[in-house]
């Protein structure tokens, strides 16, 4: 019931951030990637903000190797660059930089009631749900390719 | 050439810090990552065991304007592309950050923090397409 609780008012909290900070006016997200235009450099100052202060929480995260409660903290294992990042983080490029919107604000822009916000917000979890249906068939496939394999070095 | 007139450092970065505090929140106490692709993500996966704090973290971001509208004026949105072009840009948005494991809070704000070389890979990525298909968009076709 404790990390529920923390999680809503940490998204509170990250949702009022990025309010403040100007994340959810795509305009002018789009004009902080218009480097050879009118250029606003605003939004860097949002990543050096959260950046300079999630630094230090991340290294107590791995100096502690715990929560405040004794709890394991989950980290990301992967170290490598593969396909899949490049590939994903192009096409999210591709996608923030025709509308201004990423994943968070969006979210923030539907909540307010914005049709604009709205209509990305559905198109992106239709998204989200092909990338887990085609996840599910290439696991599947995998898994038959294996056992197929199995088959045969049985046979 | 910088647009001086729309600058706005420090209400920036102010808005950083509060997200940097949301996502020591997170991690700290409930040792959970403050990235919000994968989040919705799990939800849609329907994970067993794993709904609640998913849950719950994207409630509190639905909540934040209402809160910011019951204090005050919400700052403007303003959204300028039409709403095909935004479906387009939802659905690449949606693919793009669940294979490329993050979007902008997952990569570019706690990758960035704890010095992940994927997620430094993955912000230059995204930045550069970022910048890239505005330059189009703008310089290029218009």
């Amino acid at each position: 019931m404790l990390i529920p609780l923390i999680a809503l008012f940490s998204g509170l909290i990250f949702g009022l951030g990025l309010i403040l900070s100007g994340m959810t006016d795509p305009a002018k997200v789009l004009a902080f990637l218009d480097i050879t235009g009118q250029w606003d450099p605003t939004l860097m100052f949002v990543m050096l903000g959260a950046v300079s202060v999630g630094f230090f929480a991340f290294r107590i995260a791995k100096q502690r190797g715990q929560t405040v409660f004794s709890a394991p903290i989950q980290l990301p294992g992967k170290r490598t660059v593969d396909l899949r990042l490049v590939t994903g983080s192009l096409l999210f490029g591709i996608g923030w930089g025709l509308s201004g919107i990423c994943p968070g604000p969006g979210l923030i822009m539907a909540a307010s009631g914005e049709t604009g916000g709205i209509i990305f917000v559905l198109a992106m979890l239709l998204g989200m749900f092909i990338f887990d249906l085609l996840e599910r068939r290439h696991q599947a496939n995998l898994n038959s390719n294996h056992r197929q394999r199995e088959v045969i070095e049985t046979k | 050439m910088v647009d001086w007139q729309s600058f706005t450092p420090v209400s920036a970065f102010a808005g950083g810090v509060i997200i940097g505090l949301a996502t020591a929140i997170l991690l700290l106490l409930a040792g959970r990552i403050a990235g919000i692709s994968g989040i919705i993500g799990g939800l849609i996966e329907l994970r067993k065991g794993d709904i609640a704090w998913r849950a719950a973290f994207v409630s509190g971001l639905l909540l934040a304007p209402w809160l910011w509208r019951w204090a005050g004026e919400l700052p403007p949105i303003r959204i300028e592309t039409g709403d095909a072009l935004l479906a387009l840009a939802g659905l690449a948005v949606g693919i793009g950050t669940r294979y490329g494991s993050g979007c902008t809070s997952g990569h570019g704000v706690c990758g960035m923090s704890r010095l992940s070389p994927r997620s430094m890979v993955a912000t230059f990525l995204f930045m550069t397409a970022g910048m890239a298909v505005v330059y189009i968009i703008r310089h290029s076709l218009g």
